[in-house]
């Protein structure tokens, strides 16, 4: 048994997993049609290669990715491009990101040769790193963030241990523990690959102790090897957070600032470990993923491996749709995921739930004042004073929020979850934390126009002492040719004074 | 009775001699907390404070003829940070929090004139004689400088759009309970 | 953009809210209440009553001159906790002008005045104890020796209503007694020795509460299991009650170990007056204790000490009113500066150093 070690704060939300958890994993049929955005990570959005009416097949690339932190995008089926417009993102502003409309045909057909399918033991570190990339790879625990840059951070640091996360903290979610039942052998493959591209010596698959059917599959599927061990950790909410994962399995902490790493270890989730031995070793791209419906609202919870694009309102549906009670939508989790405007927005790579949510779930209350009670401040796993954040982010003293901590929240909503007041500690820090970025932005654009304006003037000052040099070359210009006439007229008289006097 | 008004008197010369010497002997040339505000301000010299430029705000923000929130493209972000310099609370009750807003051509209007172009403090316009002319959006601070330049009305200022990079989430509303 | 369904997450929420915080204190306050009431007969129980009606009356009455909303606030129980508190502190057979002057002094000028709900810097119910004591110092030091409800030894049911609404206690000698605390403090002043004073003094009295004292506060043991039931619910944490009575005993067995003639025993300290109370049902008042652990620890040996130099060496035999009202004013120092350590971060505040370059 590893030694495990503990960190602060947390809580211990209701799980509410028994619902999806022992159902296995569903597939749906193709909606009609598919809203695929060329943005579902982070970082530049993918720009697309295909146009209206072309027609694709399943896995063909819609989008390539652009910039050094971006994705590349997939055909989820065959079928034909319709438009390539504005629609819906899966964000709770409802605003519009640049999507890929398919009109699906049904067939499903796969792209001829997509990848060939090679022995993952043969590839050196970068070339499973750029098929990882070439596949369209990104965080599938939420964040997003393009496995293959990840992978590569071996290069820079010397990774010691790999975490594969397995928390799945969240209430609700099931999607990563089905998946490590249902399909453990290709999760530990991906492991090893991901293990060999960063050259780290170990893995550690990391679950909450509350998923023993997970565990055993897991255990089972490692079987007696020495690099990869599962590490049983206790349930506590955020113990899927990457810092406190790593805090929990290693006993170290990641600086202010840094990332894992920093500390020698990375942190994948398990969710990506299988969507890399998909890519690297059949040479599938990121087209669906495991999705958990569920929440009270929901008449027939139960995980679903959806296809990318698939709108909310289609995977409702074939859930058997919303009761009516439903007050909430969330894409993720309820801790950390976001409220969704409406339903007709796509489920992209980073979402691993859609949660209806009933009132009595939500159990929301009007914001008293803060009794000062310091729940928050025992709830919160990252050591700060949420209650004192909140107050000074609501008096506008924004350099005082930042002072107190602001950029060290990981915005996991223990303190809001916990607060007696209903105060929304999160969306205060939520806010703080754009008015920031704002700020920082709106300084930029500040220099940037002086620096413009200074141009201006200088070209201005060019041009005016070019002016007037040009002027003063003319003028002397002029001045000497009526020098140069004065003199040969006064020679001319000369030489004719000359003359007559001769 | 006597003795108390000559001694305080003789007091109050003394010390007002010694307060107009000391003002004199420490006398600062410049005021360099102008600069300072100066450095702050746009630099974009819009006039939209009603001073002729960004320097001569800042003087007179400086001397307190000018509110710290006189100048609306710096908006409410400047404000605190004049206010902090000198070390001023400021009411923003008052102040208009004015949208960013950047200038846009109507290129169904514009003849070309290139008129607008020498206006632009940050020669964000371009374009030539008898060509239609662009306002490049980053390079715009929304000075409006150019708005009455143009002879067909073609320049209209517009509000920056949200999109997903740039929405924030609003500060919560406390609710009557928690005001 | 002030879309209701723009809410950030979490969406989904802990079972509590203020109410249901302040009904769970009320509840563990209960016990020690009933017996006090059981204990001191009805004049208590009307003691009571009038507290809890005044500070109903009080507050909606700040709430409309405030022009707050009345009806939440109202419900909220935090005015019925510390009305309760408030009569919890009083001497049993008090009149009631002096509940309701109380009551009001710590509805409107303690809580109000500072903004109300969550706002008071100090603690309403201390508030009004102390200026109770400085003000009324005969009607609060006015203690009555146990005299059961439905006994022998209790007033006339007609009586009883003389007692709290006359302010009169007839034939006042067969009813007063000197609570623990007191009568330590008058012997030691006639030179008389601790194991002299304490010779007939049963510790399991004070366990129990078969004392005279404070209408509620008489109760070592209901008070304790009531703070019990409340760390067990993690309404409040063991840090305050914990550091409060830590403090106290050590200070007191310390002392009785130097001079066991002049100075009490821990134990005696810590089982009489209203050490438990306060430790457990008013230092741990969140609005006015530090939010931090380690700052609650601090503020608990605070409390511990001013309470055990008071009794000791002040005039007052009894000082955790004192005590509290002190710490409360620095509370928000020791928020300032006892913070916890941030994640990856050293305590002062730098990012830790990273194990590789």
């Amino acid at each position: 048994m590893m030694k495990l070690f503990r960190f602060r704060g947390g809580v211990h939300p209701e799980g509410h997993k028994e619902a999806t958890t022992h159902k296995s994993i569903q597939v749906m049929p193709m909606p009609k049609r598919l809203y695929v955005p060329v943005q579902q990570h982070i970082g530049a959005p993918a720009e697309p290669e295909v146009s209206v009416g072309d027609k694709v097949l399943k896995g063909q690339l819609l989008a390539h990715s652009q910039g050094a932190v971006s994705a590349p995008i997939h055909a989820p089926t065959s079928g034909t491009v319709v438009e390539i417009g504005e629609y819906p993102a899966p964000h709770p502003s409802g605003l519009a990101v640049r999507t890929v409309v398919i009109e699906t045909d049904g067939e499903d057909k796969w792209i001829d040769n997509p990848v060939v399918p090679l022995d993952p033991s043969k590839l050196s570190p970068d070339e499973v790193a750029v098929r990882v990339g070439a596949a369209g790879v990104v965080g599938m625990g939420g964040a997003t963030f393009p496995s293959a840059i990840k992978l590569k951070l071996g290069k820079r640091n010397k990774i010691e241990t790999l975490l594969m996360n397995g928390g799945e903290c969240e209430p609700y979610l099931t999607c990563d523990d089905r998946l490590m039942q249902e399909r453990a052998a290709d999760i530990v493959e991906g492991t090893r690959i991901i293990l060999r591209a960063i050259q780290a010596e170990r893995a550690h698959l990391v679950v909450e102790d509350n998923k023993p059917d997970a565990i055993a599959a897991l255990q089972k599927a490692c079987g007696p090897s020495a690099d990869i061990t599962v590490v049983v950790v206790p349930s506590r909410y955020p113990m899927g957070s990457e810092k406190h994962m790593i805090q929990a399995v290693t006993g170290k902490e990641v600086p202010a600032g840094g990332l894992g790493a920093d500390v020698g270890v990375l942190v994948h989730n398990m969710g990506t470990a299988y969507a890399v031995c998909q890519a690297v070793k059949h040479g599938r791209p990121l087209i669906s993923r495991v999705v958990t419906v569920g929440g009270g609202a929901l008449s027939e919870p139960q995980n679903v491996e959806v296809p990318i694009g698939a709108r909310l309102s289609d995977v409702v549906e074939f859930c058997g749709g919303l009761t009516e009670d439903a007050a909430r939508v969330i894409m993720g989790g309820p801790m950390m995921g976001q409220v969704m405007p409406h339903l007709d927005v796509p489920v992209v790579k980073g979402t691993s739930g859609i949660i209806a949510l009933t009132q009595a779930e939500v159990n929301n209350r009007e914001t008293m004042p803060c009794i000062r009670c310091g729940s928050c401040v025992n709830a919160c796993p990252c050591g700060l004073l949420p209650l004192q954040m909140a107050a000074q982010a609501r008096a506008g003293n924004l350099d005082n929020v930042v002072d107190l901590g602001l950029l060290d929240c990981v915005a996991c909503g223990c303190c809001s979850y916990v607060c007696p007041s209903h105060i929304p500690l999160v969306q205060y820090f939520n806010y703080a934390k754009g008015e920031l970025t704002a700020r920082q932005q709106a300084k930029h654009k500040n220099q940037e126009n002086k620096r413009l304006i200074e141009q201006k003037n200088e070209r201005l000052e060019r041009a005016r002492i070019e002016r007037e040099e040009a002027a003063a070359r003319r003028k002397a210009e002029a001045e000497a040719k009526k020098r140069a006439a004065a003199l040969e007229k006064a020679q001319k008289e000369a030489e004719k004074q000359a003359e007559q006097s001769a | 009775m006597l003795a108390a008004i000559i001694s305080l008197t003789i007091l109050s010369l003394v010390l007002g001699f010694a307060l107009g010497y000391a003002s004199r002997l420490f006398k600062v040339e410049t005021n360099p907390v102008v600069e300072e505000i100066a450095a702050l301000m746009p630099g974009s010299n819009c006039g939209q404070c009603g001073f002729p430029g960004c320097n001569p705000a800042a003087e007179a923000i400086a001397n307190g003829q000018a509110a710290v929130t006189c100048c609306p493209p710096g908006g409410r972000m400047l404000a605190e940070d004049i206010a902090s310099l000198l070390g001023v609370s400021v009411d923003f009750s008052n102040m208009e929090e004015k949208e960013p807003m950047f200038a846009a051509i109507d290129e169904n209007n514009c003849i070309g004139c290139a008129k607008c172009i020498k206006h632009c403090p940050t020669d964000a316009i371009v374009g030539a004689t008898k060509q239609i002319h662009v306002v490049i959006r980053d390079a715009c601070t929304g000075c409006e400088a150019c708005i009455d330049a143009c002879p067909t009305e073609c320049l209209q200022m517009h509000p920056f759009e949200v999109t997903l990079k740039t929405w924030r989430w609003h500060k919560p509303e406390p609710g009557q309970l928690a005001a | 953009m002030s879309n209701a369904s723009l809410i950030s997450g979490p969406h989904t929420h802990a079972p509590t809210s203020v109410p249901y915080v302040m009904r769970q204190v009320i509840y563990a306050l209960l016990p020690a209440l009933l017996f006090g009431i059981v204990l001191f007969g009805l004049p208590s129980l009307w003691l009571v009553m009038v507290s809890v009606a005044t500070g109903l009356a009080s507050e909606a009455l700040s709430l409309y001159l405030f022009k707050r909303p009345i009806k939440p606030f109202l419900n909220d129980g935090s005015v019925v906790l510390t009305s309760l508190l408030i009569a919890m502190t009083l001497p049993p057979w008090a009149p009631w002008w002096i509940a309701v002057l109380g009551v009001s002094f710590a509805v409107i000028i303690g809580k109000h005045l500072f903004g109300g709900l969550g706002q008071n810097v100090f603690n309403p119910a201390m508030l009004a104890r102390v200026m109770l004591l400085v003000a009324f110092p005969i009607e609060m030091t006015t203690w009555i020796t146990p005299a059961p409800i439905f006994s022998s030894a209790a007033p006339s049911f007609v009586d009883t209503f003389i007692i709290t609404f006359g302010g009169y206690i007839p034939n006042a000698d067969a009813f007063t007694g000197a609570t623990p605390l007191g009568h330590l403090k008058t012997e030691l002043t006639l030179h008389h020795s601790v194991s002299e004073i304490l010779a007939d003094y049963s510790y399991f009295n004070s366990i129990l509460g078969w004392n005279s004292g404070s209408l509620g506060e008489t109760s070592a043991i209901l008070v304790l299991l009531g703070g019990i039931y409340l760390i067990f619910r993690r309404i409040i944490s063991w840090h305050i009650p914990v550091a409060i009575l830590a403090t106290s005993f050590v200070l007191a067995t310390v002392f009785s170990i130097i001079d066991p003639a002049r100075y009490a025993n821990g134990f005696y300290h810590v089982l009489n007056g209203g050490a438990m109370l306060v430790a457990f049902f008013i230092a741990t008042d969140p609005v006015t204790a530090p939010s931090t652990p380690r700052g609650q620890i601090m503020f608990g040996i605070g409390i511990g000490i001013i309470e055990y130099v008071i009794r000791t060496w002040g005039s007052f035999p009894e000082g955790v009113g004192f005590a509290v009202l002190l710490m409360n004013a620095l509370t928000p120092l020791i928020d300032h500066y006892i913070r916890p350590r941030i994640y990856g971060r050293t305590r002062s505040g730098k990012p830790l150093p990273s194990s590789q370059g």
